[in-house]
């Protein structure tokens, strides 16, 4: 199952990862990260596709998209 | 476990200074994957102009010089003129080359230099403060424009890309956007054809990367994002308007 890790640290709370994924699986959090920008959060982990989509469109690369590989 | 997305190996592990939703963030993780695709990060040598574009050497694994305004195509010549064995690259916002550097871009251009220019078009001077550029839309207000540019007195917006495609010097031309993922695959395939051109000395190469100013439009990144599409994108038709060898 894929799934999508965001790194708190660099996301700066554009929200163009929310509108980028197909199955509006990111949202922005209202709890602020330590710069005061409120990230985004990955829901719903099941229905992730891994299409790559939010990484791709995430200005500061803090994305990083994995898939668990088939036993 | 397989990663299907992870940071490009030329791009710094580093916090880049551009506001929330600005473009310059992903056009350089564009120019990062197509340095990655060719493995030519370590000979890479590339222009930062002025204006929001100039700490490349913060965020590149290359090495960079910084030019004076507008000036970076000159500056690109000279060092690929000395280094020819080197990729060389300017990566120039839309007050830098539209303006300041006109005169340097299109006698670079026409003298057919064996270099690749990245152009960021955002409509305005980003990091100066939001002044006016030859880029800027009409009607759109600006703090040197306070009523909207008025293309009577201003003119209208400067379409760089189709401008250059006629100099029998270019060899690549093209505009892309990456304001959504459709968009983003053309600018990774345009910006990869680029450097494709100098890799394989076959000339100059130039593409106008449309880009979200969030700050200096005083608008959320989630508007600025859609004026991309809504507003720029009909004026600034995307692209590739010159593909001499068809790369």
């Amino acid at each position: 199952m894929p799934y999508i890790i965001i790194d708190e640290e660099r996301c700066k709370g554009c929200g163009l990862c929310t509108v980028a994924c197909p199955k509006k699986l990111v949202s922005l959090n209202d709890q602020p990260n330590a710069l005061g920008y409120t990230v985004a959060v990955f829901n719903n982990q099941e229905n992730c596709t891994g299409c790559c989509f939010c990484a791709e469109i995430c200005p500061d690369v803090a994305i990083t998209v994995f898939k668990e590989d088939l036993r | 476990m397989t990663q299907l997305f992870s940071r490009p190996s030329s791009l710094k592990d580093v916090q880049t200074h551009f506001c929330p939703g600005c473009h310059h963030g992903s056009i350089h993780s564009l120019v990062a994957r197509a340095m990655d695709s060719f493995g030519i990060a370590g000979e890479t040598i590339g222009c930062a102009s002025v204006g929001c574009s100039v700490f490349l050497y913060n965020y590149f694994h290359i090495d960079v010089v910084e030019s004076p305004h507008g000036r970076a195509p000159a500056v690109a010549t000279g060092v690929k003129r000395a280094r020819p064995d080197r990729i060389v690259f300017s990566y120039q916002g839309d007050g830098d080359l539209a303006a300041i550097g006109t005169s340097e871009i299109i006698h670079a251009a026409n003298r057919g230099e064996m270099i690749t220019v990245i152009f960021v078009n955002n409509t305005t001077y980003g990091m100066t403060g939001g002044q006016m550029a030859p880029t800027t839309m009409p009607g759109q207000k600006t703090t040197t424009s306070p009523n909207g540019r008025n293309v009577v007195n201003d003119g209208k917006p400067f379409r760089m890309a189709e401008l250059l495609s006629n100099l029998d010097g270019v060899a690549y031309s093209a505009r892309i956007a990456v304001n959504s993922p459709k968009n983003i695959i053309q600018a990774k395939k345009a910006i990869k054809t680029a450097f494709q051109y100098q890799v394989e000395k076959k000339g100059f190469a130039f593409i106008e990367a449309l880009a979200a100013c969030p700050t200096n439009w005083g608008m959320n990144p989630l508007v600025a994002n859609e004026r991309v599409g809504n507003e720029m994108i009909p004026y600034f038709p995307l692209g590739v308007f010159k593909n001499n060898d068809n790369l």
